[in-house]
């Protein structure tokens, strides 16, 4: 195997790096560990940032969020919901922070109009009633799962590749030079190698783990931040906490969710990226105050993601710069290998041009990048992230035959079959997990306890799975859904996980080995 | 709101599970006057398989051919499960009077005295039980010989592929065949329901169209295997009458709850019960409870807004848990819904669950409930009876997790047993059975 450009990373710098350098023309095959977005790519708010969040700790990010956030509203229009957002401050927020926002949004060319109190709340009725100012800012929502995907896609149909739960081992290096990037096939534990002239780290949280099998140091810093999804969505627009960056200031549509968090937490280790409950307490409690419905609604499951930040010294997550690094590792004693990390979902595609411009310098390539102008290409395959997509066309199309796999969602076999048709033009795995990931399978309020069984058994009724796999690809996947069950299971969500123990454990026996099966 | 004239009981039985079931049809067969209430409740999720021991230790994963054995290393290891309070004859007693009434009500089960058995599932794992509707024994006597079999799964029917346990179960049942059937379904839907198929099936032009479409694919095979979906409230009759025209033994796999197994059990009890003159309040709950210190429990009764009144000496609860609605949590605490009984379970939240749902050790907040002294009554903070004529029966019962043990159909029915054997104790006097 052979390529210009190994692209390690699955999360959307690295497809969005693939599809910068594919429209120059430039190959490249990307390889990902695990799924795509597996990492804070598909754990994060879903928020396009007009920047106002950052005026104040990183005016230069708020600056790049600014440009970049417009920029997706253009050229990916089909992956936002554009919202709007309002930053509202409740009675004992500093007031000093809320005077000076209008200015520090004005020095970086953001957008932000105060509004009555009155105004906001009719805006948004769930907020406070102790609300004591609000501003009008141009944040907007983004779907992060369709917004990658597309950017994969689009880099396949130009001619990239890509291998999914296939990891890095090493690379072989000839001096300077990296000349073998060595992979793994993590399902079937096939090891192959790729021949490359340029290789980028884009592995998100693990970019360190990458470099050091290139024996690079790469000092990185961990914040995790998880997040709660209530069962409807409660505002029409994103609503920001005014105070300095705290937990669980920002509530964001998702569809017909809404997304509220996030906490921040230093983290040692990767190796166990869960939401708790003790996080899951202090969400719902500082949130309340913004909007007092957060403390009765109820809740449909809780993520939690490690924010990548490039830093040497440990700290509050959030101070930390919010840009992002390009490492060229000459310095390290690598010619043809780079880093690219840290940064935001809203500048995914300024950290992937920057890294393209560098790549292609690199390999005597001139053409100019041209994501900053291109329109992003929309693929029927990725869409069905989409809350409510699925259902409306289900009805349109009225096939008595198609029948509806999940039932919370409505997501019907045809979906499914698109679905798998897009994940293997990705390079993917055809399973519960990466149908779950690709569709609102599992999102719903039974948590995958019965589509999941309804699609355990689709799947290993049309042979992609045999019996015993079926039964692995279950356990997998309702011990991931569970994860994000366990922070909010009380009252209904708590009578909900009784059901699906009751079925799973009760009846099928999951819990017992296949040996006593 | 008006006055309502009280409707008076010697017991009032909540909960419409199977220990409330049960619990019903023991007292009735004491001669009590019994007032059932409760929703549907979990009862339409039954597998309709019995449980009664199954899995012990949780840990080790250890599955028992001995149900009998299991219990007795259960209540050694572990002396505050339920059954600990059940001698195994008084298990055995009440699962024999239950089956029997089942039985007399054409729903007949089957087992092998003192063995459990293991039964296909949806999935093509095995599940452990003890005794099993008659339309699934022949797949167990099936398995356990490695018959050759052929499995039919229904177009339409979601959740169920023959191929994917044939697949699932080739390991320790080689030789299953799968088909698929062509079923007449509703016109316009492609989906079918097996409640459906099932009431289809009561008729006989349906059972004609179902052997014919499964006569093709007979050969070499020595019993077939289908979806529950053999009728609701006649399910022996048309097993034996598709039986006689394929010429071989039949048998029901359970599908994905809710299905036509919790609503068989949900109709022969509501059927049974009310011919051996229990009063059922069904589809209703009790909405508020007082609990005098002499005199009858009152309770009011009703859908949304109370509509009667019950005055009773005795109330047995079986409310249930979660589902059940018997038990609530919030997000410090987990409550008995009636009587704000005491609820033994974990301290906090952050206790109720492991991190990983199929931790084999169980869920601790799953052995949550409502303690109980030798005679099921539930205790107060300080370890004294709640109330002299107040039973518990069931999963509401603290220290026992029924998912994991496979114990929850025999604990529901030996502790309504016991429950009702003391409520009868403390009535005091014996009316003759009700006509």
């Amino acid at each position: 195997m052979e390529t210009q450009v190994v692209i390690i990373g699955g999360g959307i710098t690295g497809v969005g790096l693939a599809r910068d350098l594919a429209l120059r023309g430039v190959s490249s095959l990307l390889v990902e560990a695990k799924d795509l977005c597996a990492g804070a790519s598909g754990a994060n708010h879903g928020l396009l940032h007009s920047g106002a969040r950052y005026v104040r700790s990183d005016p230069a990010a708020a600056v790049e969020c600014r440009d970049e956030g417009a920029l997706i509203k253009t050229l990916a229009s089909h992956c936002v919901e554009d919202t709007g957002g309002l930053f509202v401050a409740v009675e004992g927020d500093d007031e000093s922070h809320i005077a000076d926002f209008p200015g520090l949004c004005a020095r970086c060319g953001i957008e932000a109009r105060e509004i009555s109190v009155a105004d906001a709340r009719s805006l948004e009725p769930v907020l406070s009633e102790r609300l004591i100012a609000a501003f009008q800012v141009p944040d907007a929502a983004v779907d992060p799962f369709h917004l990658a995907f597309d950017n994969l896609s689009e880099a396949l149909q130009l001619g990239a590749n890509a291998m999914l739960h296939t990891r890095v081992t090493g690379f072989d290096c000839d001096g300077r030079h990296i000349h073998r990037v060595r992979l793994r096939n993590e399902l079937t534990g096939e090891e192959t190698a790729v021949a490359a002239a340029q290789v980028v780290n884009a592995a998100g949280a693990w970019a360190r783990e990458v470099a050091a099998l290139a024996r690079i140091r790469l000092e990185m810093s961990y914040s995790k931040g998880s997040l709660l999804i209530t069962d409807q969505r409660l505002a029409r627009r994103v609503i920001n906490r005014l105070r300095p960056a705290s937990d669980a200031d920002i509530l964001v549509p998702g569809g017909t969710v809404s997304i509220v968090g996030t906490t921040s937490i230093q983290l040692d280790r990767l190796d166990r990226i869960v939401p708790t409950i003790e996080e899951s307490e202090a969400i719902l409690q500082a949130a309340a105050v913004m909007v007092p419905a957060l403390a009765t609604t109820r809740y449909i499951r809780s993520y939690a993601g490690v924010r990548p930040l490039v830093a040497s010294s440990p700290g509050d997550g959030r101070s930390l710069s919010r840009g992002f690094a390009l490492i060229d590792h000459s310095a390290d004693g690598i010619d043809n290998f780079l880093s690219i990390v840290g940064g935001k979902l809203t500048t995914y595609r300024l950290m992937a041009e920057k890294a393209a411009d560098l790549v292609c310098h690199r390999l005597g390539v001139e053409a100019p990048g041209l994501t900053r102008t291109k329109p992003l290409s929309s693929f029927a395959a990725n869409q069905w992230t989409q809350a409510g997509l699925s259902p409306r066309r289900w009805m349109q199309a009225g096939d008595p035959e198609d029948l509806l796999l999940c039932e919370c969602e409505m997501v019907p076999a045809s979906a499914v079959e698109a679905v798998i048709a897009g994940i293997r033009q990705q390079g993917g795995s055809v399973g519960l997990n990466s149908i779950g990931r690709r569709s609102r399978i599992g999102k719903g309020s039974c948590q995958g306890a019965f589509c999941g069984v309804r699609l355990c058994a689709y799947l290993c009724d049309r042979g992609e799975r045999t019996g015993r796999q079926g039964l692995e690809d279950l356990r997998s996947f309702l011990t991931a859904r569970w994860r994000g069950m366990r922070p909010i299971l009380w009252d209904t969500a708590l009578l909900q996980e009784e059901l699906q123990e009751a079925l799973h454990c009760g009846y099928f026996g999951l819990e017992l080995s296949d040996r006593q099966l | 709101m008006t006055a309502r004239e009280p409707i008076h009981c010697d017991l009032c039985i909540v909960g419409t599970g199977m220990a409330g079931m049960s619990a019903a049809l023991f007292a009735a067969n004491r001669g009590l006057r019994t007032a059932l209430v409760g929703r549907t409740g979990e009862i339409i999720f039954a597998t309709s398989l019995i449980d009664l021991m199954g899995v012990h230790p949780v840990e080790s994963g250890t599955v028992w051919a001995d149900p009998w054995a299991a219990i007795a290393a259960l209540v050694r290891d572990q002396p505050r499960h339920p059954y600990a309070l059940l001698p195994s004859e008084a298990i055995r007693s009440a699962i024999d009077e239950l089956l029997d009434f089942l039985e007399a009500n054409e729903m007949p089960f089957r087992g092998h005295p003192d063995r459990n058995v293991a039964v296909l599932t949806a999935l093509g794992t095995a599940k452990t039980t003890y005794r099993v509707p008659l339309t699934f024994w022949a797949g167990v006597e099936a398995r356990e010989r490695k018959r050759p079999c052929l499995l039919a799964d229904v177009q339409g029917l979601k959740g169920f592929s023959a191929r994917q346990i044939a697949s699932a179960a080739s390991t320790s049942w080689p030789g299953l065949r799968t088909t698929r059937l062509v079923l007449p379904r509703v016109a316009g839907s492609g989906e079918v329901f097996a409640e459906r198929l099932a009431r289809a099936l009561e008729l006989d032009t349906h059972r004609r169209l179902l052997a014919e479409a499964l006569a093709p694919h007979l050969a070499g095979v020595e019993a077939v295997g289908l979806p529950a979906i053999l009728g609701i409230s006649r399910s022996v009759a048309v097993l034996r009458d598709v039986e006689q025209r394929l010429g071989m033994p039949l048998f029901e796999i359970p599908t994905m709850p809710p299905g036509t197994t919790g609503l068989r059990l949900k109709e022969t009890f509501e059927r049974g019960l009310g011919a051996k003159g229990v009063t059922l309040f069904l589809e209703n709950r009790v909405l508020a409870a007082s609990m005098p210190s002499s005199g009858d429990f009152v309770l009011e009764v009703g859908r949304i807004e109370p509509e009667l009144t019950i005055r009773a000496p005795m109330v047995i609860l079986a409310t249930g848990r979660f589902m059940g609605g018997g038990l609530k949590a919030d997000r410090q605490v987990v409550r008995e819904t009636l009587f704000d009984l005491p609820v033994h379970q974990p301290a906090g939240r952050a206790h109720w669950h492991r991190e990983e749902f199929l931790d084999p050790r169980g869920h601790p907040v799953n052995r949550a409930g409502v303690c109980i002294d030798a005679s099921f009554r539930p205790l107060d903070a300080a370890g004294r009876p709640v109330h002299a004529r107040l039973f518990a029966a069931g999963s509401i019962l603290a220290h026992q997790d029924w998912m994991r043990m496979k114990c929850g159909s025999g604990l529901a029915i030996a502790s309504a047993w016991a429950a009702v054997g003391q409520a009868v104790g403390r009535l005091g006097r014996r009316k003759p059975p009700s006509s």
